[in-house]
C-alpha cells in the first residue's frame, strides 16, 4: 500500500507578531514547524503502517527550507520526502496548490500506484481546509474529510470505512480507494521520533522536484498564475473602540462589586435583566 | 485565499478594474447555498440569506437558495422558509441520492445547477459540510474560494465580490478578489453574521432541477450517523449567555465556580485555547477563531486576556463582561463592563448575588 501525507511548513503562528507601526508580519526568528494538524495525519499513516504495511511517502510544497519538516516527519517514520520547490509556485491560493500537489502525487503514482492520500484538517496559516478537498477533485479521488478515525481498511479489497465528523454527530462512510483523508486532531497522540529513524531522517536524500520534474506543463496553472484569488488589502482589525466600563475594588468586597455589576446590568440592559429575572420586580 | 506573503505590495493586484470575460459577465445573481442535515436547516444558512440580501440588492439581483435533499416535501417547506429570509428563487433538487450528505452527489448536484443557471456568486456555510462541499465545488468550476469570511461586500468599481478574512492567525484581516473566475465563492462561519427577522408572507418563484446520477455511480454509502451523545455541546454558538473561563482560573477545579455561575442564569460554558488544550473543558467549547464563534446576548469572561484569536471569536456578544486581575488586560479595550478583581472571588460573588436576586423575584413572582 501506498499512502502520500501532505504536511506544510508553517510560522509558530503563536510566535508571530505585528509590526505596531508599519503593520507588517514580524517573521524574523519566527520558528518554523510542521503545521500542527498535519502532525496526525502523519501519525495516522504511520498507524496504518503498522497495521497493514505501507510505503509512506510526505510531500510538501515549500521553500527549500521545508525539507526540514519532510526530514521531521521520516524522523517519526515515514519512508520517503519529496519537496516541491520552484519559484513558479510561489503566491500559489488553494486552486493553485492543489494542482501542484496533484500533479506530484499523480508522478508518485507511476512509481507506484498510490492508495491514500492524508492531509491534515486545515493549516494554521491559510486556515482554508481547501487543499485536501482539492486534491480529491484533481485526481478523482474519494474525499472523506474530518476523519476522527479510519476503522477499517482493505489494502486488498481497496476498500476504507471511516468515521466523520459532521454536523450533530458522527457519519459513518464506506467507499472504495483511492481516497483522500483529512485526518481531525486528537484522534491519537503523536509518537516520539526514534533514534534508528533520527539517524535516518538526516542521512537519506530528500527529492527535490521543481515545475517540470512534478510533470506541470502550463505554468497558467500554478503559483500567483494560476491563482483566481488576490488579496488586495490587508489591515489590521480594528482596534478596542470602547473602553469597558469598570466597576473597581474601590467597590469594596466580592459581594458588592457583584452587585453593583448586576445594578449596573439592570439599568443599562432593562429588557435583558427583565427577561434574566435581574430587575426589580 | 492566497497565502503567499500577502504583505509584499507588489502581489497585491487588487483596485485593479477588470474586463470581465463576456463568457463570465454573464453569471448574474447571488445565490446561497441552503445546508440541511438530518432534515434540519443549518442556521447559518439564513444568516448567510441576511447577508445575500444585501449583496444582491446593492447588484440589483435575484437572491437564489439552494436546496438539495431526497424528500420533495420537505424541500418544499424549506424553500418558503427560505422566501421569508429574503430568497427571490428556491432551486430544488429532490433526488433519493441526496438524503445523507456525501461529497460525490452533492458536488455534482451543486456543479450542474451553477453551469445551468451562472450565479455570480455562491455562499456556503463553513460547516464541516459547507467547507467539504465548497472546496469540491470551486476545484471541479475552477473557480476562486474564499474560506472563513468575516465580512462580504461589493466592490462598487466592478460588481466583483469583496471577501475579507482573518490571516495569520487573527492577527491581520485581508481582503480577497476573485477576479477573472465565476461564480465568486464564499464561506462564512456560523453566528458570525446576524440571524435576519423573517418576514412572515414574502414568497418566491421555484425552481425544479433533477440529478442524473444513479445510487450505483456512487461509491460512498453511509453505514451509520452516530447522534453526538452530547446534545448542548453543539448548541454553544448559539447560546444566549456563555460563561467563559481562560487561563486565569489557574487549574481545572476552579472551572467548578463556572459551572455553579452557568446554572444559575442558565447559561452554556466555553473557554480559551489554552484551557481546552489543558483539558480542563472540552474541545468543542472552545471559543475563537481556531474554535467557535458566538454571539450571545451576555458573555463572561473569567480570567481571559482578549487575545486577538479569541476576541474574534466573541466580539459581535451583545454584552460583555470580562473578570481581569490586570487592570491593562486588554479584554478590557472591548468588553462592556469590566470588574479589575480575582475571579475565584468575583465569580462565586456574581453568583450568589444572581441566586439572591432570582430567589427574590420568585418570591415576589
Ligand atoms: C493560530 C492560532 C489560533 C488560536 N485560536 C484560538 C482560539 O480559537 N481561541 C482562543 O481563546 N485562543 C486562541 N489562540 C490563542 C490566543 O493567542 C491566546 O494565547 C489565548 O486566547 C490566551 O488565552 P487566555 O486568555 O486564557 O490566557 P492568557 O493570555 O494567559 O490570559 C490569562 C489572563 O488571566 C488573567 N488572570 C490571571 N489570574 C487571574 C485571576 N486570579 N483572576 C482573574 N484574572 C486572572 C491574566 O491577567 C491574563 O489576562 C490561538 C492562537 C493561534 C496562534
Ligand atoms: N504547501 C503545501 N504542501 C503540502 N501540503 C499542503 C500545503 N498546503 C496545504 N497542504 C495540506 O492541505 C491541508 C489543508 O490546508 P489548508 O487548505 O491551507 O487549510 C494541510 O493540513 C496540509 O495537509
Amino acid at each position: 500500500m501506498h499512502i502520500v501525507v501532505c504536511i506544510k511548513q508553517v510560522p509558530d503562528s503563536a510566535q508571530i507578531r505585528v509590526h505596531p507601526v508599519t503593520n507588517t508580519i514580524m517573521r524574523q526568528g519566527v520558528p518554523a514547524i510542521i503545521n500542527p494538524f498535519d502532525l496526525f495525519a502523519i501519525e495516522e499513516a504511520l498507524q496504518l503502517k503498522d497495521r497493514y504495511g505501507a510505503r509512506v511517502t510526505v510531500l510538501t510544497m515549500g521553500p527549500p527550507q521545508a525539507e526540514v519538516a519532510l526530514r521531521k516527519a521520516v524522523a517519526y517514520g515515514a519512508d520517503e520526502m519529496v519537496l516541491l520547490t520552484d519559484r513558479a509556485f510561489a503566491g500559489a491560493d488553494t486552486l493553485a496548490t492543489s494542482y501542484a500537489l496533484a500533479q506530484a502525487i499523480r508522478k508518485l503514482g507511476e512509481e507506484e500506484p498510490v492508495d491514500l492520500v492524508l492531509t491534515g484538517k486545515q493549516t494554521i496559516d491559510g486556515d482554508t481546509a481547501q487543499v485536501g478537498p482539492g486534491i480529491a477533485r484533481r485526481l478523482d479521488l474519494q474525499l472523506l474529510t474530518y476523519v476522527s478515525a479510519i476503522t477499517d481498511l482493505d489494502p486488498g479489497g481497496k476498500t476504507i470505512e471511516v468515521q466523520r465528523r459532521s454536523e450533530g454527530g458522527v457519519q459513518v462512510i464506506r467507499t472504495r480507494l483511492p481516497a483522500l483523508v483529512t485526518v481531525l486532531e486528537g484522534g491519537s497522540t503523536i509518537r516520539f521520533a526514534t533514534m534508528p529513524n533520527m539517524f535516518r531522517a538526516e542521512r537519506q536524500p530528500v527529492q527535490q522536484w521543481n515545475r517540470e520534474q512534478a510533470g506541470i506543463d502550463d505554468v497558467g496553472k500554478i503559483g500567483l498564475k494560476g491563482s483566481p484569488t488576490v488579496v488586495s488589502k490587508i489591515f489590521t482589525p480594528r482596534a478596542g473602540n470602547r473602553r469597558a466600563k469598570m466597576i473597581g475594588a474601590e467597590m469594596g468586597s466580592a459581594g458588592e462589586v457583584a452587585s453593583a455589576v448586576l445594578d449596573l446590568l439592570g439599568s443599562e440592559h432593562p429588557r435583558f435583566a427583565r427577561e434574566l429575572g435581574l430587575a426589580a420586580p | 485565499m492566497t497565502d503567499s506573503n500577502p504583505t509584499a505590495p507588489s502581489k497585491a493586484r487588487g483596485k485593479k478594474r477588470l474586463e470581465l470575460d463576456p463568457r463570465l459577465a454573464a453569471y448574474r445573481g447571488v445565490w446561497v447555498f441552503v445546508e440541511i442535515e438530518r432534515g434540519q436547516v443549518h442556521p447559518v444558512s439564513w444568516e448567510l440569506m441576511g447577508e445575500g440580501r444585501k449583496l444582491a440588492d446593492v447588484l440589483q439581483v435575484e437572491l437564489g437558495a439552494v436546496i438539495l435533499g431526497a424528500d420533495g416535501a420537505r424541500l418544499g417547506e424549506v424553500a418558503a422558509e427560505a422566501f421569508t429570509y429574503g430568497a427571490d428563487r428556491a432551486y430544488l433538487v429532490a433526488d433519493p441520492v441526496l438524503a445523507d450528505y456525501r461529497n460525490q452527489p452533492y458536488t455534482r448536484a451543486l456543479t450542474d445547477l451553477v453551469n445551468r443557471h451562472q450565479p455570480e456568486i455562491l455562499l456556503l456555510g463553513a460547516t464541516t459540510l459547507g467547507r467539504d462541499l465548497a472546496g469540491s465545488v470551486a476545484t471541479t468550476l475552477l473557480t476562486g474560494l474564499t474560506a472563513d469570511c468575516t465580512e462580504l461586500a461589493i466592490d462598487p468599481d466592478n460588481r466583483g465580490l469583496l471577501a475579507t478574512r482573518p490571516t495569520f492567525g487573527g492577527s491581520l484581516l485581508c481582503t480577497i478578489q476573485t477576479l477573472n473566475f465565476r461564480p465568486q465563492m464564499a464561506t462564512v462561519r456560523p453566528r458570525v453574521m446576524a440571524m435576519p427577522d423573517a418576514q412572515p408572507g414574502r414568497t418566491g418563484q421555484v425552481t425544479q432541477e433533477t440529478l442524473d446520477l444513479a445510487e450505483e455511480d456512487i461509491l460512498a454509502k453511509v453505514l451509520a450517523f452516530i447522534p453526538d451523545q452530547n446534545q448542548e455541546k453543539a448548541q454553544l454558538a448559539y447560546a444566549d449567555i456563555i460563561v467563559a473561563g481562560g487561563r486565569g482560573m489557574g487549574r481545572a477545579e476552579n472551572f467548578q465556580v463556572l459551572w455553579d455561575l452557568a446554572g444559575v442564569i442558565g447559561a452554556e460554558v466555553g473557554g480559551s485555547r489554552p484551557v481546552t488544550h489543558a483539558g480542563w473543558i472540552s474541545a468543542e467549547r472552545q471559543i475563537g477563531q481556531s474554535g467557535k464563534t458566538v454571539r450571545p446576548r451576555l458573555y463572561i469572561a473569567a480570567g481571559i486576556s482578549g487575545a486577538v484569536q479569541h476576541r474574534v471569536g466573541m466580539e459581535s456578544s451583545d454584552i460583555i463582561l470580562a473578570i481581569n486581575n490586570d487592570p491593562n488586560a486588554p479584554i478590557f479595550d472591548f468588553a462592556t463592563y469590566g470588574i479589575v478583581g480575582d475571579a475565584m472571588q468575583i465569580v462565586p460573588a456574581l453568583t450568589e448575588a444572581l441566586r439572591s436576586r432570582l430567589a427574590v423575584r420568585r418570591r415576589a413572582g
